[in-house]
């Protein structure tokens, strides 16, 4: 299994990420912004981080960067692309997913582990966890208030099958630290080959660091 | 020749930036405010004399840019 971690001037899970998808057994590429070539992967990363400063908006800028032509080209024929944190918003400032990011309500930059209750595991990317499920993987962002572009565009997202995770309490209970829209953490597009998530698996590989359901999530995409 | 694009969330999407500025000029004693809004201001120096043209560049950007047009509404005008 071949995984592209695409690197914007900015990012700083790059390291974690590859490391992530390599414990779990994938030969893991980094791919620089200003390439043009992701490599042949079966799997494209945008990881997070602060790509071009956040300047204007989290993502606005990374947009355009030549590999940014690639990776949509890559997931306009199918081609199976996972945004984490930053690269969620870099997904939705590219059109690759509906809506928008917008600060969190509280205005501050929440950094803690947080329960997540698996919505739809009908995509390859969530295959492996059972609907209901809940992990516990960390949060660490300022604009997570995924917010989208009207009542229909919601309800879409719900029709489809395209919300795959919400934000709840250990017990699955609703929990929602920043104001998203329906406590969503994470979408997918229609297509279901697109998945963003707030939260980073990346960061939950080892039970050491507090939980290892980051390994389950991340192996749904590599298992045969 | 400047133009001035005032870039700011829709009406009916919530503001935290916003609301939290309330809050505060609240406690300060200013009671009259009903609402209060936050954006940004972005000055862009283009190189014609073309009202027209200058503007509708503008736009195009905040279209294909400045704006997230999902959540955001600008406005552009010459700089005077």
């Amino acid at each position: 299994m071949r995984v592209s971690v695409v690197v914007f001037p900015g990012t700083n899970c790059d390291r974690d990420t590859k490391w992530a998808f390599e414990e779990i057994g994938a030969n893991v590429e980094f791919v620089w912004h200003n390439e043009t070539d992701l490599k042949n992967p079966d799997l494209v990363v945008l990881p997070g981080g602060f790509s071009y400063g956040d300047y204007l908006r989290s993502g606005a800028i990374a947009r355009f960067s030549p590999i940014m032509k690639e990776v949509i080209e890559y997931a306009n024929k199918g081609g199976y692309v996972l945004g984490i944190c930053n690269g969620f918003q870099v997904l939705l400032e590219s059109h690759l997913l509906p809506g928008a990011m917008k600060r969190n309500e509280n205005l501050h930059f929440i950094s803690k582990h947080h329960h997540l209750k698996v919505v739809n595991n009908e995509n390859r990317f969530l295959r492996n966890l059972e609907v209901g499920e809940i992990v516990n993987i960390p949060i660490a962002h300022a604009e997570g208030n995924y917010t989208p572009e009207s009542e229909e565009a919601l309800k879409a997202l719900w029709d489809n099958g395209q919300v795959l995770f919400q934000y709840v309490d250990e017990e699955g209970n609703i929990s929602n630290p920043n104001g998203s829209a329906d406590s969503i953490a994470g979408i997918c597009n229609k297509t279901k080959n697109v998945f963003g998530l707030m939260p980073h698996p990346e960061r939950a590989m080892k039970s050491i660091l507090g939980s290892k359901d980051g390994v389950k999530m991340l192996t749904s995409f590599l298992d045969k | 020749m400047k133009v001035v694009a005032n870039i700011f969330l829709k009406n009916g999407v919530l503001d935290p930036q916003g609301k939290a500025v309330h809050h505060g000029l609240d406690a300060l004693g200013f009671d009259a405010v009903k609402d209060v809004r936050i954006g940004k201001q972005v000055v862009i120096d283009l190189d014609t004399d073309d009202e027209e043209k200058a503007l509708n560049e503008v736009k195009e950007m905040c279209e294909k840019l400045l704006a997230n047009t999902v959540i955001e509404n600008y406005e552009v005008e010459i700089k005077k």
